[in-house]
């Protein structure tokens, strides 16, 4: 199975990994294995004879610890100058990562890779800083101690008896473009440190002195030479599986390591990742989650979330089990994966425990066939004072249960007391299994065996004979005992575990049902803001936390859309954590092992593995802390959120490109009609005025009337058109915002009527709007162009001298008003057009107007809520209503 | 009209003052032209004209700004220029010591009448009103007796209504802002009540107006106010 030849795909991989390395910067790092041995230095050096080839030089950060020989080397380099800061109290000075990447040097110089960022900086770590400055294509050398590498720190404490709690990821150092060794002999280094050559902070005097023991100096030289050669190995094999040397292939190991909750799990992780690297062999970490892991106390819980986390971090891929026989399922998914070795820990249980048990690590080296089986001792941590207050805790809730035990054992004895003179004393013992029965579907197998031992005694006492009296007077009730005891045991057992799995059962159908509730309010809703807020709430109750959403800005940067903001302390440190988890698609802060100091926990809206966004989980409770099944639900919850989000997104921008192309095309047969109808009625003015100047004293009196009422209409129609086209306008960019006040539909109607009185030129108008209707909420200007463009309209289209008529009624709770004619009337086929823009009543000699008047009808009527149609009326004409809300709505 | 009373136009759109120049001269007017605000607030404290029209939409000053300066010192009637579609700077003009209004384009025989029916007020401001009674073609108003009377019969006004009234009658023929009314009879602090202004209006139309349904006397300026109409 094993591959002989590079697949397609990972030379694919292989070969996009090498773009991506072009355009970033290369990052050099200057690897020791203590303070002292010359590091800075030899990336001065280094750097030196770079600006000497003539790129350009700039010193980010460098510590020269006021040396002479590093001083020099600095003198006459450009200085980025260090970014001050004030915390509680204290003026700090950092590297300036803005100042430096807006410098944009061909290489920059970062002392100390480890660092920790002072608080209020963008990156927690400088690592961080670093990858930034690689993000933008700027080389990089820094400095590097081999304590702070993450893979190794456990070693280094145990050798050194200093814990280092500045740890980098090992994938920086591996995705480094070069490592350079910086060595010195243990002695020279003793030396130089006795000479007062090597910088040491004051505080840290003491344990500095144990640190540069000799023998630890030459442990931790080792370690640093056995990084490096690893590295160049990797090298090696890297450069052959580029050139597809097959000869020399590694036959493949795959190791599995399983991981519990006891803290020793942490090492055993190292110890796998350290054979898996050595072995350049794939890993997985396996947690089996068996029946008895449901009483594992959260803080155990919370143990084997961060050993898996820990194990991802190194690299390994990760599973969880579930079965109830550790060994069978280790076995059967290791052979699935085609494992070859299997890490465990090696027991810890008592020599009793060790004598009459086997171990699940017995079973395992029994069962495991051909695969190697390495159990390792974990180092003895002090997590036995954490156990001991699990089973303090532990105990107080069981008290109650052995009340209860106690408690049906005696009703039990009473039930059986009464009925004994008419039943057989073996009929008593069913009495007794029901109470064990009872008790163990109620409380654990502790109560419930204690029921059935108590029932024997009981029985004992009670009837047996001779009774009140534990003595037996036949042997042969002491084998009733017994395999009584034995049912009730089976029975407390047996009753436990179907109850322990309905309760998970129950547990996943809650949780089932609660992620199946966001998700069908999700997909009922519209819009990023909505959905956003669907799912803060869903996940604030599920959770019991408080929750916040964000949604990144058009520069990329995160802001907060949704949630209350004041339950987080959102400084620079939260939005960076949060931008963090949205970076790098993972879960950071509280209860994961990245940041974990963080007051929230930070989960990225991963869309098909695109972060659209985050979240930040807060407790209400701040001693909660995260099990596992909620990790996994809260995991489950942010990607249907983030699902929904992604699609809105992506519907809205469809929306919008089809929206811009219908403007588009609008706008150009907008421009078509309107060039037509402004130019005509300018021809018109601009001919008469001609011909009058030129020609006026020889015209007829009555001709150059003629003209000039010419002159005078065309203006009018060109001021209607020109006003027409701004309302339209208006209307369309959602400019106009009606002013709702209650008015008379009768007074409305009537300033209308009043503005085109004298083009009615005598018509019948018949007003038909009852004075005594309510006041009803509109515009009273806009309604009433409404109408006057309704009459204007009548009036063009209908022969001269018939009559027209407004008509008001309340129908249905809405105002409906209606212009109506004698007219030729509306042929059907153009009635759902009639609101169209540019459309034109079927006439041919229409007087003026482009088109626009009953378009604007409608956006009024239209903002207003109400709604306006056109039909044609029994009897011959035409009708045009609009409807009016009697309260205000809501537009849209 | 009194020969040669002056008209000052503040006015920068040249094709706008090239016809009213002639328009207002050919009735018996004498003309005034400024280009810019501050020409036009000089030439109105020298030249004292009868009636300013001021272009709300001046480039070095804004009109609302000169008609506040205007009034600092003068009540000589001022009509207001505007754009049809500003709404609020008509109001404002009006409610800023304008005397009315006009929207471009308008007709030359409604600027005359505008001209006509500020003047007169102006008259009768002057010379106190002594004239108690207002009579139209449909009702009349008796100042002095309080009492209105339309086609012969008398008719019972509420105090509001007969408040309301009397103050269009005072500025009959002029528009008067519904901030201006509210102010006036249902005293500061009423601005927004609108609602009971119309319905006071909707009350006198239904008493006063021959066919209420299309008001000939009490119109509405859309936006801004009322009009009682007087000729």
């Amino acid at each position: 199975m094993n591959d002989k030849r590079p697949n397609p795909d990972e030379l694919l991989s292989r070969v996009q990994a090498q773009e991506r390395k072009a355009e970033r910067g290369k990052l050099k790092i200057f690897f020791g294995f203590s303070p002292g041995v010359g590091k800075t230095y030899a990336m001065l050096e280094a750097a030196r004879t770079r600006k000497a080839e003539g790129a350009r030089v700039l010193i980010g950060i460098v510590e020269t610890h006021g040396r002479k020989e590093t001083a020099a080397l600095v003198d006459g380099m450009e200085i980025l100058s260090p970014r001050e800061l004030v915390y509680h109290g204290t003026r700090l000075k950092e590297f300036d990562l803005d100042a430096a990447i807006q410098a944009h040097p061909d290489l920059l110089l970062v002392d100390e890779l480890a660092h920790t960022n002072a608080e209020g900086s963008r990156h927690l770590k400088r690592w961080q800083d670093v990858q930034e400055l690689l993000d933008n294509g700027i080389d990089v050398y820094t400095t590097l101690n081999v304590q702070h590498l993450e893979s190794v720190n456990d070693i280094v404490a145990q050798i050194t008896r200093v814990v280092v709690r500045e740890t980098l990821p090992d994938k920086v150092v591996e995705e480094a473009d070069d490592v350079e060794l910086v060595d010195l002999p243990p002695d020279d280094l003793l030396k130089r440190l006795s000479e007062g050559k090597v910088y040491v902070p004051e505080a840290a005097q003491r344990a500095i002195e144990n640190f540069f023991r000799k023998g630890n100096l030459i442990a931790l030289r080792e370690i640093a030479l056995r990084v490096t050669a690893d590295r160049v190995g990797q090298q090696v094999q890297d450069y052959r599986k580029d050139k597809s040397i097959q000869e020399t292939w590694p036959t493949s190991d795959r190791i599995l390591v399983c991981v519990g909750p006891s803290p020793s799990s942490a090492n055993l992780i190292r110890s796998a990742h350290r054979m898996a690297k050595s072995l350049r062999a794939d890993w997985i970490a396996v947690y089996v989650e068996t029946r008895k892991a449901a009483g594992l106390s959260e803080a155990a819980r919370l143990r084997v979330i961060r050993h898996l986390r820990l194990a991802e971090q190194l690299g390994a891929e990760t599973a969880t089990l579930s079965g109830d026989n550790f060994t069978e399922e280790v076995l059967s998914y290791a052979r699935d994966r085609n494992v070859t070795k299997i890490f465990v820990g090696k027991p810890q249980g008592g020599l009793f425990h060790r004598l009459f048990f086997l171990s699940p690590v017995d079973h395992l080296l029994r069962q495991s066939g051909e695969i190697d089986v390495y159990a390792t001792k974990g180092e003895a941590q002090p997590a036995p004072v954490e156990k001991r207050k699990n089973s303090a805790i532990k105990t107080e809730v069981n008290w109650l249960g052995y009340g209860y035990a106690v408690l049906t054992v005696a009703i039990s004895t009473a039930a059986a007391w009464v009925l004994f003179p008419y039943v057989d004393l073996s009929n008593l013992i069913m009495l007794y299994l029901f109470g064990i029965l009872v008790i163990s579907s109620r409380q654990g197998l502790g109560p419930s065996s204690m029921a059935s031992l108590l029932s024997v005694v009981a029985l004992d006492f009670f009837f047996v004979p001779p009774r009140f009296s534990f003595a037996v007077s036949d042997t042969q009730y002491l084998f009733v005992f017994l395999v009584m005891f034995l049912v009730g045991l089976a029975i407390s057992n047996s009753t436990v575990r179907i109850r322990q799995q309905a309760q998970i059962s129950r547990l996943r159908e809650r949780r089932t049902a609660a992620l199946y509730a966001l998700s069908r309010e999700l997909a009922s809703t519209r819009g990023t803001q909505e959905l956003l807020e669907i799912a803060v709430k869903h996940i604030s109750e599920v959770f019991d936390s408080a929750v916040i959403a964000f949604l990144p800005d058009d520069n990329g940067r995160l802001q907060v859309r949704c949630g209350n903001v004041a339950d987080f302390h959102l400084g620079p440190k939260e939005m960076g954590v949060a931008h963090w988890a949205y970076d790098l698609g993972q879960m950071v802060g509280k209860g994961t092992d990245t940041l974990p100091g963080t007051d929230a926990l930070y989960a990225p809206l991963l869309a098909s593995g695109v972060p659209v966004g985050a979240l930040g989980v807060k407790p209400y409770s701040p001693e909660k802390l995260w099990i596992p099944e909620q990790m996994h639900l809260l995991e489950a919850f942010a990607h249907q959120t983030a699902l929904a989000v992604s699609g809105d997104q992506l519907e809205e921008k469809q929306k919008e490109t089809q929206m811009q192309m219908e403007e588009e095309k609008l706008r150009s047969s907008l421009l078509s009609s309107v060039s037509h109808d402004l130019r005509t009625p300018l021809a018109a003015i601009t001919g008469s005025i001609s011909s009058l100047l030129e020609s006026g004293q020889k015209l007829a009196p009555s001709t150059q009337k003629d003209l000039l009422e010419n002159i005078r209409d065309e203006s009018e129609r060109l001021e209607r058109l020109v006003h027409n086209l701004l309302e339209m306008t208006k209307i369309e960019s959602g400019g106009v915002h009606p002013q709702r006040e209650p008015q008379y539909p009768a007074d409305v109607v009537g300033s209308a009527v009043a503005r085109i009185e004298d083009k009615l030129e005598g018509r019948p108008l018949t007003i038909d709007v009852p004075a005594d209707l309510p006041m009803v909420p509109m515009d009273g200007l806009l309604i009433e162009q409404v109408l006057v463009n309704l009459l204007d309209n009548a009036l063009k289209y209908t022969p001269e001298k018939s009559p027209l008529e407004i008509i008001g009624r309340i129908e249905g709770g809405e105002l409906c008003l209606s212009v109506e004619d004698r007219g030729p009337g509306i042929p059907e086929a153009d009635i759902p057009k009639l609101f169209d823009k540019f459309y034109r009543g079927p006439q041919k000699e229409v007087r003026s107007g482009a088109g626009l008047g009953l378009s604007i009808c409608k956006g009024f009527v239209e903002i207003h809520g109400g709604t306006i149609w056109a039909e044609n009326r029994p009897g011959g004409g035409a009708a045009f209503k609009f409807t009016m809300p009697l309260s205000v709505v809501k537009r849209g | 009209m009194a020969e040669g009373q002056i008209i000052l136009i503040i006015e920068d759109e040249t094709p706008i003052r090239r016809f009213l120049k002639p328009a207002l001269e050919s009735h018996g007017f004498k003309v005034v032209e400024a280009v810019t605000a501050e020409e036009g607030l000089s030439l109105a404290a020298s030249h004292q004209p009868a009636i300013i029209l001021l272009d709300l939409g001046l480039p070095d000053m804004d009109g609302l700004e000169v008609l506040r300066r205007l009034r600092e010192w003068t009540t000589i009637p001022i009509i207001v220029l505007t754009a049809r579609e500003k709404e609020k700077d008509k109001i404002e003009g009006l409610d800023a010591g304008a005397d009315d209004y006009l929207t471009k384009p308008f007709d030359i025989g409604e600027l005359l009448a505008r001209i006509r029916v500020a003047l007169r007020h102006l008259q009768r401001v002057k010379q106190g009103d002594k004239d108690p009674l207002f009579e139209t073609k449909d009702f009349e108003v008796n100042l002095a007796s309080r009492t209105v009377k339309a086609r012969g019969n008398e008719v019972h006004l509420t105090p509001h209504e007969y408040d309301l009234l009397v103050l269009l009658v005072r500025h009959a023929g002029k528009v008067v802002t519904q901030k201006q009314i509210l102010k006036e009879i249902w005293g500061p602090g009423a601005d927004d009540q609108t609602q009971y202004l119309r319905l006071y209006i909707h009350q006198l139309r239904q008493k006063l107006e021959p066919n209420p349904n299309r008001p000939h006397y009490f119109l509405t300026e859309p936006g801004v106010g009322y009009r009682l109409k007087y000729e």
